[in-house]
């Protein structure tokens, strides 16, 4: 009847206006420092992440600009070794790792029906702790101070008496800023995928892209802490003179590799798994139909999981550990092709089974078969013991790892942002601009990359400024330099198509693509509170059929901030939750902690008189509000 | 794109990447027992990964293209739970041949040897000192960037540090392996043709780390056993008046102080032993060749061509230049 | 997106810590491997406090202040106190048949450009000269590091610990020991 029906949509408009009363947040620029809006923190966090992408791809053209000729004079060797260091290092910790956590900051509280991610304003002190890092090592790395170590920053190269100066203790700090932040985040997306779900979203309705940063973020909480201490054990070696890795006082050098690859192996896995969770999202969308296998996917991810922690060793093949052991390595290096067999085996299968159309996202999975299939090929290959010991170290390496990062994880990120974008901002992206970024990202990719397998068997080593000529290396070089630049201009077409979507982009719907999980089932973009109420989960493609109506639960209050939480299995209903307003405790922890941090560079002292001010902030972050206690039971 | 447009392509990139083909530093080009070793399980990773590869592509490819249009739906799901189980299994058998492949090459590379030539190599920073060990200490000889090795018979490297994580990398006889400070590592190889080689530092170590390649010469057992005794003697004395000059003003100014040459006062450690540099390929680990004018250039001023190299540029008087430069050309 | 970047404050605190790394890091972190432009003139160390009338201080050999802060040129001092074999005389510093270098006594003066007059000199009772036997720039680069020793450097300069068996504490942590005996002038060592 018109009378109730204009009721009922009234009583909705007022519940709206409440909803965004109470979960806006201060209007202007305070307000943007005091966000604790997942969805604000996550689209900052990925626009940083993008910009230290460009400034570390732009020292890659550099670098190949330098190699484009045998003994060429372009940069010098302090020069050049800083910036394959600074590349190594701001690509791992400073883009890879941060923009697939930044997209799942952003997405999976939306996908699990949330209103927001578990922790929002550890969240927004991990963006902090994370753009603090990174200004700290640009700054150092443009005042010719920058790590000249290489990213794996191996001893005793890395220790004083060869690394004189401050330059490799900005490094080792740098990586314990982003590593906090990595941690802070980690934390918050097992919480909020096992605590917050939507009611009704069991265990095995799950979308595969939560699954995948479930696990990786157990992943992360697991490796992080071992370069923690790696790092901090080489700054205590520079800064007071202890002897971890002094060979001659019963340290060892080797005690450096262990512990870092035992974080660094499992980080790559953490760079790319959450790739695999992308590209299962765009699959299952654009072959309309739900991704087969979805138990063999999420054990394979699991496996996956599991199997990245016990593999280090591959990376330290030439060092003359026993022989059996290495073998032991090389066999569950392979062993870990299995699950990744498995996975592309089920993406196939769905296209095959499908009614895939192909668009940008979707192109851009196809760029990631032909590409990371093909690093994983030269994975088995330098998972060998006998060959891996030619290899290591040269080009060769530098092709394969390249070929599973960008092919393996950027490529699908690529293939996410565009998926992602119209929920982001409410605008479309250029579907013909995507197309030719994809094209020139693809062909510069191969053209620059696919030449280093041949220089790397040919004898290249890896890490080096110039190169004799005579030895037949210049062409492919020259070759490899070219290709970097159109690898540049397919980020510039990207980069023009962003800028230019944001003013003119084509309005999205809410659901453009017609996708099946629940981050679609709200305004693009979503309004700061998420959902109107809490969408009820019936199967593991919530929206399809499209256009049936989505079942929601009601009873959240909407003039304070509330969470659901739920049971971790089944998704019942548990408790609501108070929820955090916008503060600015998070910006001045995260500038506190800072002070610590670079102080301890440059003194031991920074740490116990860094600790007072952090401990005062932390304090009033912490001290209980005086607020009404969150309600228990079904009510 | 036309079909002759691609095949002229394919044939460019083709040829452009099989340009880097070198015979002496190159891991496809082996000519010791261990890299041929090497070699095979790279022959069985290509035939078994291509075409694994290729299948990936087909399926993929087949997928879209029998679904353009608006797509063949459904398939039973149990032909596919079987499929991917049939994929599983190939995938995993397929591993446990490379994984077995790989083992067995693995200990044909730390097989046993019997009546190797004993080497020891302590990696500096940038350069190598080689040292060839005897049970008669008298035997015993240190020279610089050089590794002679008899062919047919095989080499026991001991693997030393004294400063910074090195690897010994000579792509024709064998794999890689690292020299660390306070480990003990060694290799072996056992080349079975004659010839010169290359070989490379492959573990960042710094400034120069680019420039720290090694001169490798295979040798038959006379040519070898010759080169051995001659190493053994100490450097030929100078007989014209520039190059007497220039032993004197070696031994009394920088030079000494640093560098050895067998049979005068020059007994420095630090770098490289000199008795009988002129003998060598190449100079300052492979950054130059070696002849008079570049020893020269490189004498004057080190920094300008390996900068960060440990070696100072001693300020020399033309003469003193000319005559130390002179002298050391008469080490062979 | 609707809110802005707040790129003033951005660039703002960049220039800050930058400009606060700047004075603080550029003299310490300079790496040349070419050996800087050296005083032609000899050192004008005065080895004796003892003098008519007003007392006349020279000042520091700039040169010489900056190795003193340099931490690449302390680092390399340290290499080649090992490679020329200073311990063969002084132990790692704690002085054998030669004196001592970690403590304050000097009897040839304690500053940077007085120890290295003194390696390149000589001095009597058996430290030889080295002038001719290394270069002008490794006779600063060792004077830094036996600076190092008695703790007379930037904390932030020095080099923590060696590589190999322990041969002094970390030169991060000794406590700065002013020269004392020998020249007077060392004792008012003019500010950096």
């Amino acid at each position: 009847m018109a009378t109730s029906d204009s009721t009922i949509e009234s009583q909705r408009e007022r519940g709206r206006e409440a909803l965004l009363r109470t979960w806006s947040d201060r209007p202007g620029f305070m307000g943007w420092l005091t966000t604790v809006d997942h969805k604000r923190v996550g689209r900052r966090y990925i626009a940083t992440a993008l910009v230290f992408f460009v400034i570390a791809g732009i020292l890659a053209m550099l670098m190949r600009i330098q190699l484009s000729q045998p003994e060429n004079n372009f940069l010098g060797p302090d020069r050049y070794n800083q910036m394959f260091s600074m590349h190594g290092s701001m690509m791992m910790f400073l883009f890879a790792v941060p923009v697939m956590e930044a997209v799942a900051v952003y997405i999976v509280p939306l996908m699990v029906g949330a209103r927001n991610i578990s922790f929002p304003r550890l969240n927004a002190f991990s963006y902090w702790i994370y753009l603090f890092g990174g200004i700290m090592i640009l700054a150092a790395f443009l005042l010719d101070v920058g790590p000249e170590a290489g990213w794996t920053g191996y001893v005793p190269l890395s220790s004083s008496d060869f690394s004189a100066g401050k330059r490799t203790d900005f490094w080792a700090q740098m990586i314990t800023f982003t590593e906090v932040a990595a941690l802070c985040i980690a934390v918050e997306l097992v919480a909020t995928i096992l605590a917050m779900r939507a009611p009704g979203m069991t265990l095995r309705r799950i979308p595969l892209f939560a699954w995948s940063m479930l696990i990786v973020s157990l992943m992360v909480i697991f490796a992080m802490p071992a370069v923690m201490l790696s790092s901090s054990f080489l700054i205590s070696d520079r800064l007071v003179g202890t002897q971890f890795y002094n060979a001659g006082e019963g340290g060892d050098p080797l005690l450096w590799q262990h512990l870092f690859w035992f974080f660094g192996h499992p980080e790559v896995y953490i760079i790319f798994m959450p790739a695999l969770g992308m590209i299962s999202s765009i699959v299952e969308t654009f072959s309309r139909r739900p991704i087969f296998g979805y138990t063999a996917m999420v054990l394979a991810l699991v496996a996956t999981g599991f199997l990245a922690f016990g593999l280090w060793v591959h990376h330290m093949f030439a060092t003359g550990l026993p022989p059996l052991g290495n073998s032991f390595y090389t066999a569950a290096s392979m062993m870990i092709a299995i699950p990744s067999g498995v996975q592309i085996f089920c993406w196939i299968a769905t296209l095959w089974t499908g009614k895939p159309i192909i668009t940008v996202p979707l192109l851009f999975v196809l760029g990631f078969f032909a590409l990371f299939v093909l690093g994983g090929m030269t994975g088995v290959m330098v998972a060998s013991v006998p060959l891996d010991l030619q290899v290591h170290d040269t080009y060769f390496v530098v092709a394969h790892f390249h070929y599973v990062l960008i092919g393996g994880a950027v490529f699908p990120l690529m293939g996410a942002l565009y998926f992602w974008f119209p929920k982001f901002t409410g605008r479309m992206l250029s579907e013909a601009l995507g197309r030719l970024q994809f094209w020139l990202f693809f062909i510069g990719f191969n053209v620059t990359f696919f030449p280093m397998h041949i220089l790397g068997l040919m004898g290249m080593p890896r890490r080096v400024y110039t190169y004799p000529s005579g030895l037949g290396w210049d062409l492919p070089n020259m070759i490899a330099s070219l290709g970097s630049w159109v690898i540049a201009g397919s980020v510039l077409v990207f980069a023009f198509n962003v800028f230019y979507a944001l003013r003119a982009g084509r309005p999205a719907g809410d659901n453009p693509w017609g996708a099946p999980t629940l981050e679609w089932a709200t305004l693009s973009p979503p309004p700061p509170y998420n959902f109107e109420e809490m969408p009820v989960v019936r199967g593991s493609e919530p929206l399809w059929p499209l256009d049936t109506d989505l079942p929601v639960m009601t009873g959240l209050a909407k003039d304070k901030r509330e969470a659901l939480l739920t049971t971790s299995t089944d998704a019942l209903p548990a408790t609501r939750w108070a929820m955090p307003d916008p503060s600015i405790w998070p910006l001045w922890s995260a500038l506190a902690l800072t002070v610590l941090f670079v102080w301890s560079i440059f003194s031991p002292w920074g740490v116990v008189w860094g600790a007072i001010p952090l401990a005062v902030v932390l304090t009033v972050w912490f001290w209980p509000k005086r607020s009404e206690p969150s309600l228990g039971g079904g009510e | 794109m036309s079909l002759r447009g691609l095949r002229w392509g394919l044939a460019a990139a083709g040829s452009a990447l099989l340009s880097a083909c070198n015979t002496v530093q190159s891991a496809l080009a082996p000519v010791a027992d261990e890299s041929r070793a090497i070699v095979r399980v790279w022959d069985l990773m290509l035939w078994i990964c291509g075409p694994m590869y290729l299948l990936v592509l087909l399926a993929l490819g087949y997928a879209l293209w029998r679904n353009r249009g608006n797509g063949h739906g459904r398939a039973s799901e149990r032909t596919l739970w079987f499929g991917l189980l049939g994929f599983t299994v190939l995938t995993a058998g397929l591993l446990t041949v490379l994984t077995a492949q790989s083992y067995v090459q693995d200990r044909r590379l730390h097989a046993p040897v019997s009546d190797p030539v004993n080497v020891r190599i302590t990696a500096k920073q940038w350069w190598w000192q080689v040292e060839y060990l005897d049970a008669d200490p008298s035997k015993q000889f240190t020279t610089a960037n050089e590794l002679h090795l008899p062919v047919d018979r095989p080499a026991r490297i001991e693997l030393r540090s004294a400063d910074v994580i090195h690897s010994l990398w000579i792509p024709v006889l064998n794999g890689k392996e690292d020299l660390i400070p306070g480990h003990a590592n060694t290799i072996t190889m056992t080349p079975r043709k004659v010839g010169r080689y290359r070989g490379q530092c492959a573990e960042f170590c710094g400034l120069q780390h680019a420039n720290m390649a090694l001169d490798v010469r295979i040798d038959d057992a006379a040519g070898f056993a010759a080169w051995q005794a001659h190493q053994r003697t100490p450097a030929a004395t100078p007989t014209t008046p520039s190059a007497i000059a220039g032993r004197n003003d070696f031994t009394a100014m920088a030079c000494a102080m640093c560098h050895a040459i067998d049979g005068t006062d020059a007994g420095g450690v630090v770098g490289p032993n000199l008795t009988h540099l002129a003998s060598r390929h190449r100079l300052a680990a492979g950054a130059l060749p070696l002849d008079r004018g570049t020893l020269e250039t490189w004498i004057l001023d080190p920094q300008r061509h390996k900068p960060g190299t440990n070696m100072p540029a001693v300020p020399l008087q033309p003469q003193q230049l000319s005559d130390i430069t002179d002298y050391l050309m008469t080490l062979n | 997106m609707s809110s802005r970047f707040p790129s003033e404050v951005a660039r703002a605190a960049v220039i800050t810590i930058a400009l606060v790394a700047v004075l603080a890091g550029c003299e310490r972190e300079r790496r040349e491997y070419h050996s800087s432009p050296t005083s032609t003139a000899q050192p004008h160390s005065r080895l004796s406090g003892l003098q008519p009338g007003d007392m006349l201080t020279t000042p520091v050999d700039p040169v010489g202040l900056h190795y003193e802060n340099n931490a690449y040129h302390i680092a390399q001092g340290g290499r080649l106190f090992r490679w020329f074999n200073c311990n063969g005389c002084h132990g790692n510093g704690g002085g054998a048949i030669g004196p001592a270098l970690m403590d304050a006594q000097w009897r040839y003066g304690g500053r940077i450009d007085q120890i290295h007059a003194s390696i390149l000199e000589g001095r009597p009772n058996g430290m030889p000269s080295w002038r001719g036997k290394m270069t002008d720039q490794e006779a600063w680069q060792l004077a830094a590091y036996v600076r190092a020793l008695s703790g007379n450097v930037r904390k932030d300069a020095a080099p923590s610990r060696r590589e190999g068996m322990e041969a002094t504490p970390p030169l991060t942590r000794v406590p700065s020991q002013p020269p004392r005996a020998g020249d007077d002038s060392a004792q008012t060592v003019p500010a950096p």
